[in-house]
């Protein structure tokens, strides 16, 4: 990598003792750096969940105090819960919220697996092109998204996909697969390929190679990329809103199809207690794989 | 995309050692790409292609005296694109400058009002982005919690997303009786703007903190001490460490946003329904596509395709310019080409 | 180079995909004239408010086993709804047969197409149904959908404050005065740019004795009485008889407004009723009463709201939707209707003792009905409403409103052409 400041490339004695004091000056120098971190962490802890707090207290109050502008929950009740996830009036929210979640892993993995290819070739291969072909993938997400449904519902239609998982699935991954191959190849240019090189000399396949030194390293851009194409899959709403059925449709359509008890009445309550319930899963799931996205280099094999 | 320092031919280091390798390149590049080719081709390409053919055609706009039926339409040539750019409208026979309540009139506003939030948010969301990004790459006892709680604005979806900062800046709403004034957040047309800016800064910075943040962790410690023992302090550390190394993760994260605000149009479309000031302080491009599409598909097709035109200029200014180039390879750059 | 043939060819091979399927989608004409099918058929509608249609879809269901009946239902919101049908339409889709459509739309699926004429072995005997709602469902006199539900404005007013309700604006604009004395705001309708501040600003038109269109479908909107039913709109604005913050609002946003007791006047749609009376939050329970709008010499002009059914022009199975929209249309389903709220389209309910006592507001929605001027009937109405809802937002925020009307009258002209 091109570094501006030099590291030495042998590690004497002396540097290394240099470093552990370094470290123990920092440790030791009071509560300063530390609290300063804390304080910057809650006031970004704040900033994240004070409207997600204030939905949540909307989605607690009854429906007739929407706009009751407490701070605090005040007229609190299920109802809206259980509103939310009945399926008396046609919604089925808790069908959605699998259709999402099921939705949301097969566009990742798939999207993984067909950007990592990508990305790879992008990042190691040379060939004549690639401009062209890194251009294009970019071009893809140049096009406003509402103009692309009316062909795209014309096509589906016509070969026999309207309400399917695969309508849904497919554009989904094409939606998110330029950012996916440009995330990813720009984490594997800054691999060490000299490992690599050294794996393929010492008789690894160009396959195996990749998979046994690079990809360890490159776990943490694959999580983050993960986490980003799964999150787009499930914000998606345009493609959806057209071609899912009852059965297939995903959160995002059930919620904007909430309705009131009558015509003109927005069900703010109830759709604010909807978000709450399919953001749970999502947090739950951040909160198993963030230790992956943050994995750091692990020792052997790294040199500075 | 030429800004890729492209190594003289037949010089590519590694390969040269590898004999035949290079040749193999091309084929392996097929056969890995391949996919991801399709898939776009099949749902990007063909409706784009499909869209740029029937721009060039007209909307059936005339009435039919007996039946009452739309007749019309066939080839038009670029006169869709010339009502946009021109402003050119049709009325009793004669071609005028739009008026106002036409969406023609609008498209110039919708311009700079597209590129004035894309500005605004990408800049605001890298520079808050960057510093979520740095607090998470710290060691401190319930960062786990800290970095789930960044990410729920970005896991609740869109469309709920919007209707809660609706909710929030209704003139009866949260924010209007917490500060205790009656600012009519979705109708002002400075208040409108600063309400869909707040809006989606609060739901997208989790996007560019977590790329910067994975663009964080392959920069090792060492590096940062050695830096301090060199004497360097923390400012110099950030522009001289922190911010080279980070760069290729940085570029792609802002270039990707970009061009999302660019399409922005949920939250101007629910927050103040396209409108504000004296009717369309809001209006972005994305905004004047779907009501295009209600009043002639045609036309709506050449305004994606401008639309379309004006993302790929911007885009190309960026990675030429910024050189947010990410196909060069390792090899190019260890040879000392840089950028 | 062999990567640059492979996405060469592609490229050909796209555009080639593109022109066949370009060619096999266009406008105008309809599907097949075929109208004696019968078979099972889809409904669809927008989200079923409070279950009203599938008691109804079930019980069809039950004398019909071979002609069953899916329900499908869209999103809340009214363009959506208005998307999804242009999309299968354009797609010349065989799955949509039995359509619900806004009023407003009637007009532009009829132009393009979309809607089989309700004639010969199709034919509904319309007669004992509101004319106006019949109206609404034609277009170049050929009935192209069934009148389902209907909706007309009223003045909603406070009866603590106000003893008995003004029949003119004048006299409205009169009584703010006491609005003033107890700190509430006056009057207030649904001012935010969309399809509520067309319905507003054409009953401002329509009220004072204009028109928006005139019968050949160009637009009246220069006209003195038009211009003087904008003018009172944008002067109780400027002088605060309209709340400052009503430029934002919309049904729901006037409701609350109304229920929380800021509000002595309201112009909304009926469902407000008997939220108002019901709803725990609501102050104002047993302190207002519905009269209709007033206008610039006498009763005001309502716009029509409402909904009818259509039947498709790709359906496969007329014959069935024929039938259903008959059984639809009876007296039994149509008092149901009433009894959930929903304005019933059959002129004789309106006497009804058992709705009257039901729903106390029966009798002024019928006046307000009766007195109801359609929004434009034209196969352009996107772009209708659009050139009116964009120029009555600037008026109403400070152009001048001359200047506003001359670019709507223009814009309107842009329209159609």
């Amino acid at each position: 990598m091109s570094v501006a400041i030099d590291v030495p490339a042998s590690r004497s004695r002396e540097h290394d003792e240099a470093i552990a004091r370094a470290r123990a000056k920092a440790r030791s120098k009071s509560l300063g750096p530390g609290v300063r971190t804390g304080i910057q962490a809650i006031v970004i802890v704040i900033w994240c969940l004070l409207p997600f707090y204030w939905m949540i207290v909307t989605a607690f109050r009854e429906t007739s105090y929407t706009y009751d502008t407490a701070l605090w929950p005040t007229h609190v009740t299920f109802d809206n819960f259980t509103t939310a996830l009945s399926t008396d009036l046609g919604n089925h929210l808790g069908r959605a919220l699998l259709n999402s979640l099921f939705i949301g892993a097969v566009v990742t993995v798939v999207a993984l697996a067909v950007g990592t290819t990508a990305a790879y070739a992008l990042a190691r291969l040379e060939f004549k092109g690639k401009s062209l072909i890194a251009g294009l993938i970019l071009a893809a997400s140049m096009f406003p998204g509402v103009a692309l449904i009316t062909p795209l519902f014309q096509l589906f239609t016509n070969i026999g996909w309207y309400g399917q998982y695969q309508t849904l699935i497919l554009p989904a991954i094409s939606f998110v697969l330029p950012l996916t191959v440009y995330t990813l190849t720009s984490f594997l240019r800054e691999m060490p390929w000299d490992l690599e090189e050294a794996a393929r000399i010492d008789g690894c396949t160009r396959i195996g190679a990749f998979r046994r030194v690079i990809l360890p390293l490159a776990a943490p851009a694959i999580f983050t990329t993960a986490i980003l194409a799964f999150i787009s899959s499930w914000n998606e709403y345009l493609i959806s809103s057209q071609l899912a059925s009852e059965a297939t449709q995903p959160v995002t359509v059930a919620i904007a199809g909430f309705q009131g008890s009558l015509p003109h009445v927005e069900p703010y309550t109830t759709v604010m207690a909807a978000g709450t319930i399919v953001t749970i899963p999502l947090v739950i799931l951040v909160l198993i794989f963030q230790r992956r996205i943050v994995a750091g280099l692990t020792a052997g094999g790294v040199k500075g | 995309m030429s800004a890729v320092a492209q190594a003289p031919s037949g010089t590519t280091g590694p390969a040269r050692r590898k004999g035949g390798l290079n040749e193999k390149h091309g084929q392996w590049a097929v056969w890995l790409i391949g996919p991801t080719l399709l898939a776009l081709a099949i749902v990007i390409g063909y409706p784009v292609v499909s869209a740029v053919i029937q721009s060039f055609q007209s909307d059936a706009q005339h009435i039919d005296p007996t039946t009452g039926a739309l007749v019309g339409g066939g080839f038009a040539g670029f006169e869709n694109y010339l009502h946009w750019i021109l402003q050119q409208c049709a009325a009793g026979g004669k071609t005028i400058a739009c008026a106002p309540g036409t969406l023609g009139a609008s498209f110039w506003t919708s311009i700079g009002n597209s590129l004035f939030f894309t500005v605004v948010t990408v800049v605001l969301e890298t520079v808050i982005g960057f510093w979520m990004a740095i607090i998470m790459n710290r060691a401190f006892k319930g960062r786990a919690l800290v970095r789930a709680a960044i990410l729920v604005p970005w896991a609740i979806p869109t469309a709920v997303t919007a209707k809660l900062w609706y909710f929030i800046f209704a003139s009866a709403g949260i924010v209007n009786a917490v500060i205790g004034a009656k600012i009519l957040w979705t109708s002002d047309e400075w208040a409108s703007r600063f309400a869909i800016v707040i809006a989606d800064t609060w739901k997208t910075t989790p996007f560019m903190a977590l790329l910067i943040l994975a663009g964080l962790q392959l920069i090792p410690e060492e590096v940062y001490e050695a830096g301090k023992m060199d004497g360097a302090g923390a400012f110099q550390r950030f522009f001289r460490i922190t911010l080279p190394l980070v760069r290729p993760a940085l570029m792609v994260a802002v270039l990707f946003r970009t061009l999302d605000a660019l399409r922005m149009y949920d939250l101007p479309a629910i927050l103040t329904n396209c409108g504000g000031g004296r009717g369309d302080a809001t209006t972005t491009l994305s905004c004047l596509v779907v009501d295009q599409v209600r009043q002639g598909y045609s036309s709506a097709s050449a305004l994606s395709t401008i639309t379309f035109i004006l993302i790929f200029v911007v885009a190309f200014i960026f990675v030429r310019f910024l050189g947010a180039n990410v196909v060069q390879t390792q090899a190019n750059q260890q040879k000392g080409i840089l950028r | 180079m062999r990567t640059k043939r492979l996405v060469l060819t592609a490229g050909i091979a796209l555009v080639g995909l593109a022109l066949a399927g370009c060619s096999s989608s266009s406008g105008g004409g309809g599907g097949g004239t075929d109208t004696s099918g019968h078979g099972p058929i889809t409904y669809v509608q927008g989200k079923d408010n409070s279950n009203i249609v599938r008691p109804l879809v079930a019980e069809w269901n039950a004398a019909h086993p071979k002609e069953k009946v899916t329900f499908k239902e869209q999103s809340d919101k009214a363009d959506q709804q208005h998307d999804d049908l242009v999309q299968h339409f354009q797609a010349k889709s065989t799955d949509y047969d039995v359509v619900a459509v806004d009023v407003v739309w009637t007009a532009e699926f009829a132009a393009k197409g979309w809607l089989q004429p309700l004639e010969g072995d199709l034919k509904l005997n319309t007669s004992k149904l509101l004319p106006a709602t019949v109206a609404a469902a034609t277009y170049n006199d050929k009935l192209y959908a069934a009148p389902e539900t209907s909706d007309g404005g009223m003045l909603y007013y406070r009866t603590d404050l106000v003893k008995t309700p003004p029949k003119t604006w004048a006299d409205m604009m009169k009584d703010c005065s006491i609005a003033k004395t107890a700190g509430i705001a006056c009057y207030a309708g649904q001012f935010d740019k969309y399809e509520g501040l067309t319905v507003n600003a054409s009953e401002a038109i329509n009220g004072a004795g204009g028109k928006v269109l005139t019968k050949d479908g160009k637009p009246d909107v220069t006209s003195a009485k038009a211009k003087e039913g904008m003018q009172n709109l944008v002067d109780a604005f400027k002088d605060g008889n309209i709340p400052a913050e009503a430029i934002t609002y919309n049904e729901e946003a006037g409701r609350t407004a109304f229920e929380s007791g800021k509000l002595m006047f309201l112009r909304n749609w009926p469902y407000v009723y008997s939220l108002a009376k019901t709803d725990a939050s609501s102050v104002i329970k047993d302190k207002f009463d519905v009269a209709p709008l007033p206008g610039v010499d006498g009763i005001g002009a309502s716009t029509l709201g409402g909904h009818s059914w259509g039947v498709s022009s790709y359906s496969k199975n007329k014959g069935t939707a024929h039938d259903f929209l008959e059984f639809m249309l009876t007296e039994k389903t149509q008092k149901f209707f009433a009894s959930k709220s929903l304005a019933p389209v059959l002129t004789s309910l309106y006497d009804d003792p058992e709705i009257v006592k039901a729903q106390p507001y029966i009798p002024t929605l019928k006046e307000s009905i009766l007195s109801a001027v359609p929004r434009p009937v034209t196969p352009f109405y996107p772009a209708v409403t659009k050139a009116i809802q964009d120029n009555a937002y600037a008026a109403l925020k400070g152009t001048d409103v001359d200047t506003a009307l001359k670019d709507m009258a223009t814009a309107i002209d842009s329209a159609s052409s």
